[in-house]
């Protein structure tokens, strides 16, 4: 099981690196947890330039000059949580829906007509609407024409997992919003949510059902930026060496305002932001990383080749959204408005090739086993 | 009574024990270890199995290796 | 301090047995050496010349034996040797070598898998002698080897470290310890090893067959120390020229 030392511990690893350890870092062919501590200390606050060079380099070599792209899908926005940050959070009081299979299959069709192959499921955690089976019906329905059908949904049990892998599902990302337990308790305040370790233990649980890739993360705006990258540096470390055969990706979710009007607890700025992505490819070169429509395009155009290594494009966050473009209930307001058309031509004129698939949920056999 | 030893034939008195044999032929039996007809035998056993006409034993040893 | 399935060693460097020119010149160099745990080759008696007997030379208080496998060409043969050695008082650790080609005694992947296994599931502690496989590495890990034991270049050739690369990989990716075996020909491949985060060597040949065993012994002694201490003191990195240009569009962007 994944132990995470007291945050309070990191903080203050990262409060002791020096600026010789942030260059020795940024120099070291294979970073240790000491040199992710020192690129993330604002002991390395004037290396952002090269790190954005070697995090460039490394990304070119390892990924090649390809973006993959990808569109969230909301299932539904009922959840049983009340999360103090987000748009679906049980208290408030947003139009609440739940597509039927039929719809969720239409929601569907219109993003392959639009060009995606990868498909993002989303859902808040309600599983008498969204449980194991609806998903794994619509996995079936869907595995046929899509090359990778990922979920972001409640956490669940390893079997679960193991069925919905079975049934297609390609992958799972489970963001564990804030590594800090005081702070994690202090925005999840009702709710199955309320179990850290519970969470803590999802990821595990994912790579052990199979799945070819699971997605780590954790809310930016909640607690210490760089403790909370730390954290997920050792979660992801302990995870690669558990589960060597899956891949890896992080996510980087930037609170934006929701429905309930949630401050940020601490302000997260685009260079710090800039600086996380570029510390990560520096500390492990494999893992996929990923910027959603949450940013703006500008930011997003600018990082291009320089760390991340999937995008999502004309994202709408609220169940129906692209069948109703007028759907209200959305998690969280967008910040890149363009069409996965328009993100493709501000990719390709980067001189980076916007790639749409890379597997194929087909070769997937029903009765594979993890 | 014949017996097949380490590939050869070799000429043992009846109700020889296997320790018997790796003394008569100079060797310590704390150190051989003894495979009887296909079966590796514990050390223990060795003083307690009598030889029988053709039976087909392996003395085995530890020497350098790498 | 080195542990394997439960058992520490002070000493990261361990020993072989072969090739000495007497069992007492074999003996000077181990105890020069410092190695705790030496690897020893099962044979049957040559009944025409017993010759010296290694059990009488090594103190086993002194000295750790790891009965290897060697010789055998497939799993059962492995297997076969596996159990001759616990039986004959050697412990229930084995370094498992499966080598089909006697030409090369390159190690057989899947002979060698199917082996650990086996070994396993009948109580041995296994370590298994391997090309530097990564994946292969993590199978094994899986099937329950103590450790890995991958090659720096094939056995006897005193080539060094030509698999650098690969062992990089499996020192990174392994749970259990990797100790490199076979092709270490000079300490200075010891000391590399160790600096790459090995957590032990083994040589034979090197120390065996050198003009005067006893002292190259003491060599390979200071090198796994040194490279040890490299490791743990962590390395500086060789720069990387070509990348230290700017990003090409700047960080302008940035708000």
């Amino acid at each position: 099981m994944f132990v995470l030392p007291e945050f309070s511990e990191l903080s203050g690893l990262i409060a002791s690196r020096t600026a010789a350890d942030a260059e020795r870092a940024l120099q070291a062919e294979k970073l240790g947890i000491h040199d992710l501590a020192a690129l993330l200390s604002p002991a390395a606050d004037h290396l952002l330039e090269p790190m954005a060079a070697r995090a460039a380099a490394i990304t070119r070599r390892r990924f090649g000059r390809v973006i993959q792209i990808y569109a969230p899908l909301y299932l539904s926005n009922l959840c049983q949580n009340r999360c103090a940050y987000c748009g679906f959070s049980a208290g408030n009081r947003i139009k609440r829906r739940t597509l039927t299979l039929e719809e969720a299959e239409a929601e569907a069709m219109l993003l392959l007509g639009r060009g995606f192959n990868h498909v993002l499921l989303v859902t808040g955690e309600a599983p008498q609407a969204v449980g194991v089976d609806y998903l794994a019906t619509l996995a079936r329905r869907l595995r046929d024409r899509f090359a990778a059908l990922t979920i972001e949904i409640q956490p669940l049990a390893t079997a679960e997992y193991v069925r919905l892998f079975r049934a297609g599902i390609t992958g799972v990302a489970v963001y564990q919003e804030t590594y800090d337990r005081r702070t994690y308790r202090e925005v999840h305040l009702a709710g199955p949510k309320t179990d850290y370790d519970y969470r803590l233990a999802t990821p595990a649980r994912g790579a052990e059902a199979g799945f070819r890739e699971v997605g780590l993360g954790f809310l930016l705006g909640l607690a210490d930026w760089r403790t909370e990258a730390l954290s997920l540096g050792l979660h992801l470390a302990w995870l690669r060496k558990k589960f060597w055969r899956t891949g890896f990706t992080v996510s980087f979710p930037r609170l934006r305002p929701a429905t309930g009007e949630f401050a940020p607890r601490v302000q997260v700025g685009e260079r710090d932001l800039a600086r996380l992505i570029f510390a990560l490819r520096l500390y492990d070169p494999d893992v996929g990383l990923v910027l959603s429509t949450r940013e703006e395009p500008r930011f997003r155009d600018g990082m291009l080749g320089l760390g991340p290594t999937r995008y999502s494009a004309g994202s709408c966050t609220a169940p129906g959204g692209y069948s109703e473009p007028e759907s209200s209930g959305e998690q969280f307001a967008v910040g890149d408005h363009r069409t996965i058309d328009e993100v493709c031509r501000a990719i390709r004129e980067r001189g980076f090739d916007p790639v749409r698939k890379d597997w194929d949920a087909i070769f997937q056999e029903e009765g594979q086993t993890a | 009574m014949k017996i097949i030893c380490n590939g050869q034939e070799r000429e043992v008195a009846p109700a020889t024990t296997i320790t018997g044999l790796i003394r008569e032929l100079g060797l310590n039996p704390e150190t051989v270890v003894a495979e009887h007809n296909g079966r590796v035998l514990a050390r223990e056993e060795h003083e307690f199995i009598l030889l029988d006409e053709g039976a087909v034993l392996e003395l085995i040893r530890f020497v350098g290796g790498g | 301090m080195l542990t394997i399935a439960g058992k520490t060693f002070r000493s990261r460097l361990f020993g072989g047995t072969g090739k000495f020119s007497s069992p007492q010149v074999m003996k000077a160099a181990l105890l020069a050496s410092g190695a705790e745990m030496v690897t020893v080759a099962l044979r049957r008696v040559d009944l025409d010349d017993p010759g010296d007997d290694i059990m009488r030379v090594l103190d086993r208080e002194r000295f750790f034996f790891l009965p290897n496998t060697a010789g055998a060409r497939d799993a059962g043969e492995a297997v076969r040797l596996a159990r001759l050695a616990r039986a004959s008082g050697g412990g229930n650790w084995v370094k498992l070598e499966v080598t089909p080609d006697p030409r090369t005694l390159l190690p057989d992947p899947v002979g060698t898998l199917k082996a650990t296994g086996e070994l396993v599931k009948e109580g041995f502690v296994v370590l298994p002698y391997i090309n530097a496989d990564p994946i292969l590495a993590l199978r094994l890990q899986e099937a329950g080897a103590a450790a890995v034991m991958p090659l720096g270049a094939p056995i006897g050739t005193n080539k060094g470290l030509v698999t650098a690369f690969q062992l990089g990989i499996i020192i990174s990716q392994a749970q259990v310890p990797v100790v490199v075996d076979a092709g270490i020909g000079a300490p200075s491949h010891a000391a590399r090893a160790m600096e790459m985060g090995a957590d032990a060597v083994l040589v034979n040949t090197a120390i065996a067959v050198a003009g005067d065993p006893v002292r190259m012994a003491a060599a390979f002694a200071k090198a796994v120390q040194a490279g040890r201490e490299a490791f743990e003191a962590g390395l500086g990195a060789e720069r990387e020229e070509a990348e230290a240009s700017s990003p090409v569009g700047g960080l302008d962007f940035l708000r």
